[in-house]
């Protein structure tokens, strides 16, 4: 039991995810987690501004019920299968993070970024805000998240696909080297 | 039925996401850092398995559970749309530190502040829908 509460190692949560894409395929479905927020605008009536939006998403409300499954083991893995161990990141970056007065001690996530008290600061606001929109923008744009292009994509050896992640780093590293220092 | 397959699969996601710490900002920052390799040992194991696994579907003919020839579609052709999307997607998942499937997650573990990446990220896939003709792909 101890080495579920322990994080788990890279390599036997690589295999699961390996494995889970597989079970996706075996059930006839497509792994990939962006279309969602696709079926969500949908939902909300979409259809009637874009046709991009009228669609039968009610054929992919498998992957509506693969969320409600991810929700559920975000909370379970949170509250039932952790000691409150955090992740162990690299020296290095913890001093990278103090630079950028970013607390990096016990917490899954920075908390000047996603805790309660640091919504009372606009400036949290905005970055989540600007965060999910490229997020959502760019995964629809690309045609695909990390899920469907990074895994998915290129499992099947796709070229668009390392195109896209390609793309995803030329935009990660950006961000993180030229522009976090003018955020934070 | 088929309905608790597809929660059981996702709450299996879930779990592996945040257990492996994918789901986590810091791993999110030090990966672009280049300063672990936590993050590449994920993706790289994933890809490792999940290119024998499409081999075999491939080689042995493997079928669904419902007896259907599994036929996985090519990616259209194209450069601009991966290139420029995914550099726009890039940006956002290094700021916010999560792709589309940890969002879920994040949620599902208490962090309430994620809802604001998650309603942005609809948001912004709303406006794609309202520019894409305009676009090049």
């Amino acid at each position: 039991m101890e080495i579920i509460y322990q994080p788990w190692s890279w390599f036997v949560s690589g295999f699961l995810i390996a494995l889970f894409m597989f079970l996706l395929l075996l059930l006839g479905k497509r792994f990939g987690m962006s279309s969602n927020l696709r079926a969500f605008c949908s939902m909300c009536g979409g259809g009637k501004v874009s046709s991009f939006f009228n669609y039968d998403w009610k054929k992919d409300s498998w992957n509506l019920f693969i969320v409600v499954g991810t929700i559920l083991g975000g909370y379970l893995a949170a509250h039932y299968l952790s000691h409150g161990a955090m992740p162990h990141i690299n020296e290095s970056t913890q001093l990278a993070l103090q630079d950028l007065n970013i607390s990096s001690e016990n917490a899954y996530l920075p908390n000047e970024l996603f805790s309660i008290a640091a919504l009372s600061n606009v400036k949290t606001w905005a970055i989540l805000i600007v965060g999910g929109f490229l997020i959502g923008f760019g995964a629809r744009y690309a045609g695909g998240c990390t899920s469907g292009h990074a895994i998915s994509g290129l499992s099947n050896l796709q070229l668009p696909s390392l195109i896209a992640v390609i793309g995803f780093f030329i935009g990660g590293l950006f961000m993180v080297h030229v522009l976090f220092p003018l955020i934070f | 039925m088929k309905k608790i397959i597809y929660i059981l699969l996702g709450l299996i996601f879930g779990v592996v996401m945040y257990k492996s710490e994918a789901a986590s900002w810091f791993r999110i920052y030090e990966m672009f850092r280049f300063e672990s390799f936590h993050m590449y040992g994920i993706i790289g194991t994933a890809l490792v398995f999940g290119i024998i696994f499409i081999q075999l579907i491939k080689r042995f003919h493997i079928k669904t559970f419902d007896g259907q020839a599994i036929t996985i579609e090519d990616k259209d052709k194209s450069v601009y749309r991966y290139l420029f999307g995914g550099i726009i997607f890039g940006l956002g998942w290094a700021l916010a530190g999560a792709c589309p499937g940890p969002i879920f997650v994040l949620i599902g573990a208490g962090f309430l502040p994620v809802l604001i990446v998650l309603i942005s990220a609809v948001l912004g896939t709303f406006v794609y829908g309202l520019l894409r003709d305009k676009l090049p792909h």
